[in-house]
């Protein structure tokens, strides 16, 4: 079996209940719709209701662990970008 | 016939479909052409041996009707009981079986005879059979010049077992001829746009096969049956 026609696909499932799609694997399968079936038998074992989104791994882009730093390293030594020591006033409800 | 016994043909037939295909179904096990087609087969395995297990029950002791009957004794139809083949042969044997099912089902399920409850669940599972089944004779069918042409040997060579299916049985309560011309059209239709030509040998009469609902089995037939049985029949009594 060569990959060429068999390439990888990210699969991402929201359970019936669930707020959000989460990536749950990946499997190998020549197009989107073989994608699909695939990872209902894989990662979904048929449960009704659920929600799978399959994508090309290769559609992907990823942050690089090189660029980790600047990426997403808070700048500590700014507090007013942390406000978390800030009082909630007692009559807000929803925050 | 009484009742009993009506419903004992109808089931029998029905679950021995189930149990022989699901079998060969499982003989694929490790063997498929990835690993991802190997997870279908195998679960689709699990829910023919899941209607095999349900109608059995209702006739007798489901272990023992599956491990102690001789060949004369199981009554599916020869179609199930064709050795795999190449995987052509095994999804052309899941297109005709996997069509017939879902139409039996369907109307099993919308009366109210004692099947109808088995035949309203095993109608979604049937469903999910017959779309895998399409969706591989299209892609064989209209793949490659060698996956087309294998796809077509598979539809030739099982064409003949087909008409078995709409033979009447005792207590199947459906009207088995309109459900015939249904099939045909359905299966016309994914062979056609699978670039196949519908086969045109004969379904039924002197040159078709079937007889399996009687009791009598083509040659492979004995073989894997032997294989199924035999744990069964050495330590016969144990439990697992």
């Amino acid at each position: 079996m060569t990959t060429n026609g068999w390439p990888l696909w990210e699969v991402f499932v929201r359970s019936r209940r669930g707020l959000s799609h989460t990536h749950a694997g990946s499997l190998h399968a020549p197009d989107a719709e073989m994608a699909l079936r695939n990872a209902r038998d894989l990662y979904t074992r048929r449960n009704e209701g659920v929600s799978i989104w399959v994508v090309p791994s290769a559609e992907i882009t990823a942050s690089s662990p090189d660029e980790k730093d600047p990426f997403f390293e808070p700048s500590a030594d700014k507090p007013y970008r942390h406000p978390t020591f800030y009082e909630i006033p007692d009559g807000v409800k929803h925050l | 016939m009484s009742d009993t016994a009506v419903i004992t043909t109808a089931a029998l037939a029905l679950g021995d479909d189930a149990l022989v295909l699901s079998h060969r179904l499982g003989e694929w096990a490790g063997s498929a052409p990835v690993l991802e087609e190997e997870v279908a087969l195998a679960n689709i395995a699990l829910d023919l041996l899941g209607q095999a297990r349900i109608l059995l029950s209702l006739v007798g002791d489901e272990d023992e009707l599956a491990y102690l009957r001789e060949e004369r004794a199981f009554r599916n139809s020869q179609l199930v009981e064709q050795p795999n083949g190449d995987f052509a042969h095994t999804i052309a044997r899941q297109l005709y079986f996997s069509t017939y099912q879902r139409l039996l089902y369907g109307e099993l399920a919308t009366g109210d005879g004692p099947l109808a409850g088995l035949a309203a669940k095993a109608v979604k599972e049937v469903a999910y059979h017959q779309d895998h089944a399409e969706h591989w004779t299209l892609r064989l069918g209209d793949g490659t010049d060698e996956s087309h042409a294998r796809m077509q040997r598979a539809c030739d060579a099982l064409w003949r077992f087909t008409g078995e299916l709409f033979q009447p049985v005792e207590g199947l309560d459906v009207d088995l001829t309109a459900m015939e011309s249904t099939w045909l059209a359905s299966v016309t239709d994914v062979l056609t746009r699978a670039t196949l030509t519908v086969p045109e040998g004969p379904r039924t009469g002197a040159w078709a096969a079937g007889a399996g609902r009687q009791g009598l089995h083509t040659e492979s037939f004995g073989r894997m049956i032997a294989e199924m049985q035999h744990l069964h029949r050495s330590h016969p009594g144990a439990t697992w």
